[in-house]
């Protein structure tokens, strides 16, 4: 029976490193997320209009809860809609 | 009175589309007005004008937005609040108290607005 060592791949198997998150406010040095732009508010919106979580997003707990102040004064004010489809 | 320390705040109202270009004028100046009276100061006005909602208000699917920044005592807004639960041209409105870091935003982006025009 072949052996574990023996057995040669044509390609190497290792798994590309996923590049790792980083949470884009504290790196831009951004301090306050506008409601107003929804463009800028529709990065962290899925395409239903739902929100992302932090997973996906990348951001940290601080500007995720800001981006979601944000989201929701948005929603509140029509600038962004509650649910849809075909946000983006 | 001692110099009450004015705290910055931003406030958006969505008017009903029917309003007239004069009307919704009128309409920015009495608020405008009345944040002055009650001893506070307009920073920055910006009519957005005719824009459509993102999901309909009061049957309408558009409406004209305006959007104002000022500094006020604390107690303004709550006077302003029962004006704009009575005025019926008046569909969705919502205040927001501004940060240092909100209005150096607001600050940043109007110097870049006015770059851009002159430039």
């Amino acid at each position: 029976m072949a052996k574990q060592n023996d057995i040669k791949f044509l390609t190497s198997t290792r798994v590309e490193k996923r590049q790792k998150k980083y949470c884009r406010f504290k790196k831009m040095g951004i301090k306050y997320i506008d409601y107003k732009d929804a463009e800028f508010l529709k990065k962290f919106v899925n395409d239903q209009g739902k929100m992302l979580p932090r997973r996906i997003t990348g951001n940290s707990l601080k500007f995720q809860r800001k981006v979601a102040h944000a989201v929701k004064k948005a929603r509140q004010m029509a600038l962004l809609p509650y649910v849809t489809d075909l946000l983006k | 009175m001692a110099t009450q320390n004015l705290q910055s705040y931003e406030l958006m109202v969505i008017f009903t589309p029917v309003l007239a270009e004069d009307d919704y004028k009128a309409a920015q100046k009495k608020f405008a007005d009345f944040i002055k009276e009650n001893g506070g100061e307009i920073v920055h006005q910006d009519a957005w004008g005719l824009r459509s909602l993102a999901y309909p208000i009061a049957k309408k699917t558009t409406g004209l937005y305006w959007v104002v920044e000022y500094k006020a005592a604390t107690d303004v807004n709550a006077k302003m609040e029962i004006q704009m639960n009575r005025d019926e041209n008046i569909m969705r409105h919502m205040i927001t108290r501004l940060d240092k870091y909100a209005v150096e935003y607001n600050g940043r982006k109007r110097n870049k607005l006015s770059e851009a025009a002159s430039a």
